[in-house]
């Protein structure tokens, strides 16, 4: 069997079947189920190597042919493929507990097998279509049938099916350009374009309004996974752009954009989070921020640039998830979650509280949790850079600080003689309490990731080089 | 030299429709616009690809405008199109506008064709007009039908460009996904409002 049928097809297919014919109940449980084990054997078999079991030699082959183009998965992926499968098992297990839809794992499956799919196709431009496809699929996740939809839906969509025109035309320039590399107009009109895709894409200012927006509308779950998914598998395909065309990855003034960018990001975010009163939007704005971190990363000159984005990818999942888990608990008792209504929440939603409070913690990277670590790693390459920039870093992640100092307070601020409570169920409490255990995990040993990522800098033949 | 003549058809049929589109409030004329332009994208893309893989992208939009229209039809009347208050929304004022982006196109047209010689001026006028009323389109609404209108037009432009340089089978498989999916999600969420607004009068 090919490696693009294992973990692109058969999850689509599951995502398919459990969306029209499998009992409600059970799909989280076969969902996650699936993913786990997608996980897992992307961890245990390696992509076109030939494994003896006993007697039994097993070989997943690279690629496959479709419509005249290939869909292919290289050892290389395994890792990576590894980490997604395993972070969606980790969301998709979450969904009972978090009272979200039903169909959200059906269809977070089908959106992860798409994402996948946008590494493994052949041209690597394509992959544009397919994360415009996924974004489509997750609007069904985002509202539900009985939901006038809002604004922030409406821009996300736009936002996102936009970037895709812009990233495929500027691909076709980019190829242009590299035959006749001194055509300065052509390459400042490629770079311009590509640019822009990116910002619908990722959501770079002033493109991001629809992600605190959506987190007002919509289920903070599917938000929360939505947040996850698009940018991780964004910032993967930018990599390839990097990696791919040898200009981008030299040209000092790029390098120079996409770290302003980042930098605006990180300060935006961190500013308005300060300034809301709404645990959803300022989780929106925690996003953006954690986004620009990813974006100031992949501005960086240093050989570092995969291992410091990969880095802030895998506990950002872990993060999202515990965060998204907890708005969703105390969403079903303070329905718009603003600051009026959660007041006091703290005294009767203990774990989930607790469990949000550590999630910004670690988003603003708290030494002992998960964010820290790839922060430290991007100060680190920041100490090279002029000072302004780990100021603008400094004052963004203070923002965040502040957002949290303020959500706190609203949480303590129970009535006098106010008794303790637990309203969470078992479930939620485990689920929360194991993601908590995980960000202490991450952040004390984050040696365990290791693993995982050595390799992953194999996925890029030239960045970091 | 037919060819052509029809071509310059097709782009004024473009811009008619186009302009239909932005200026009308009323849905049913809005998608018989769009039924019509994709009449005219279909001929401007199979200028630079066979008719089989431009007939996919007719096919799509027609299905694409059935499955607006049938959804839009079950609608009660009351959820007609509002637009964005804080712009005006004079038909003037969307006229004037059109012509901004008609005279951007004569503008960069001759530019385009000779920075990319051979698209030919019919491919980058259609679809130049149709990627300006798109975006304005856009930026004017925030009613769920005509942004999903304002896309397609925007999408349907960039594919009469990317056709000329792109005819890869996948693509085109891609894109006519992608457009559908952007029809069905458009009916879905026409239909979530309505579901919320019955909610709200049963309230």
């Amino acid at each position: 069997m090919s490696a693009p049928i294992i973990w692109i097809a058969i999850p689509f297919a599951v995502g398919f079947f459990l969306l029209f014919f499998l009992h409600k109940r059970l799909s989280p449980l076969i969902g996650g189920a699936v993913a786990a084990i997608l996980s897992l054997t992307a961890l245990i078999f390696p992509i076109d190597t030939a494994l003896l079991l006993g007697a039994i030699s097993i070989k997943i082959s690279a690629s496959i042919q479709f419509f005249g183009r290939s869909f292919a998965l290289n050892t290389a992926d395994g890792p990576l493929i590894a980490i997604v499968y395993g972070l969606a098992a980790l969301w998709f297990f979450g969904t009972e507990t978090s009272g979200t839809a039903n169909r959200f794992v059906a269809l977070g499956l089908m959106i992860v097998s798409l994402l996948t799919a946008s590494i493994a196709v052949e041209p690597f431009l394509f992959a544009a279509l397919l994360l415009d496809m996924a974004a489509i699929l997750a609007i069904p996740l985002l509202v539900p049938i009985y939901q006038k939809p809002g604004r922030g839906i409406i821009r996300f969509l736009t936002y996102q099916t936009l970037a895709m025109p812009f990233i495929l035309f500027s691909g076709w320039m980019l190829a242009g350009v590299e035959s006749s590399p001194g055509a300065i107009s052509a390459t400042v009109q490629a770079g311009t374009i590509l640019g822009l895709g990116f910002a619908f894409l990722v959501g770079i200012f002033p493109f991001y309004n629809w992600i605190p927006m959506l987190m007002e509308e919509a289920a903070p779950y599917a938000s929360g996974f939505l947040l996850w998914a698009l940018p991780t598998f964004t910032v993967i395909f930018a990599l390839g752009f990097l990696d791919r065309y040898v200009w981008l990855r030299t040209s000092p003034q790029l390098s120079n954009a996409i770290q302003y960018a980042g930098i605006f990001m990180v300060a935006s975010g961190g500013l308005f989070a300060s300034q809301q009163k709404h645990i959803g939007r300022i989780m929106g704005y925690a996003a953006i921020t954690e986004t620009g971190l990813l974006v100031l990363a992949m501005g960086g000159r240093s050989a570092e640039i995969v291992n410091t984005v990969f880095l802030l990818l895998i506990p950002r999942g872990l993060e999202l998830a515990v965060w998204a888990l907890a708005l969703s608990i105390l969403k079903r008792r303070a329905y718009s979650l603003r600051f009026g209504e959660v007041k006091g929440l703290a005294r009767k939603y203990p774990i989930a509280v607790s469990a949000l409070i550590l999630a910004h913690l670690s988003m603003t990277g708290f030494p002992l949790l998960a964010g820290f670590p790839p922060r430290l790693a991007l100060w680190q390459e920041l100490a090279g850079q002029p000072i302004y920039m780990s100021f603008w870093v400094f004052f963004g992640l203070l923002g965040l600080l502040v957002a949290l100092a303020r959500t706190l307070a609203v949480f303590v601020m129970a009535e006098e003689n106010t008794g303790w409570a637990w309203n969470e169920t078992w479930a939620q409490s485990v689920m929360l309490g194991l993601g908590a255990l995980g960000l202490f995990v991450l952040g004390i040993f984050p040696q365990i990731l290791q693993p995982l990522i050595v390799n992953l800098p194999a996925l890029f033949n030239h960045l970091g080089l | 030299m037919i060819l052509d003549i029809i071509s310059w058809a097709a782009v004024g049929i473009i811009l008619a429709t186009s302009t239909a589109i932005f200026i009308n409030r009323d849905w049913r004329i809005s998608l018989g616009a769009l039924t019509v332009q994709y009449i005219a994208a279909f001929w401007l893309v199979t200028r630079h690809m066979p008719f089989v893989m431009g007939s996919v992208k007719l096919i799509t939009g027609w299905m694409i405008v059935a499955a607006l229209g049938i959804t839009r039809l079950g609608l009660p009347a009351a959820e007609d199109q509002q637009g964005n208050a804080f712009l005006p929304r004079g038909q003037w004022f969307r006229l004037m506008l059109i012509l901004l982006v008609a005279l951007v196109t004569v503008g960069v047209t001759p530019r385009i064709e000779s920075a990319i010689p051979g698209l030919g001026w019919q491919v980058i006028a259609g679809s130049l007009l149709l990627i300006g009323t798109g975006l304005i389109h856009l930026g004017m609404t925030s009613d769920t039908l005509n942004a999903i209108l304002g896309l397609l037009t925007t999408l349907t432009g960039f594919e009469i460009l990317y056709a000329a340089v792109e005819s890869s089978i996948l693509v085109t498989g891609l894109l006519a996904v992608t457009n559908l999916g952007l029809g069905i999600v458009g009916s879905y969420l026409l239909l979530a409002g309505s579901a919320a607004a019955e909610a709200e009068e049963e309230r």
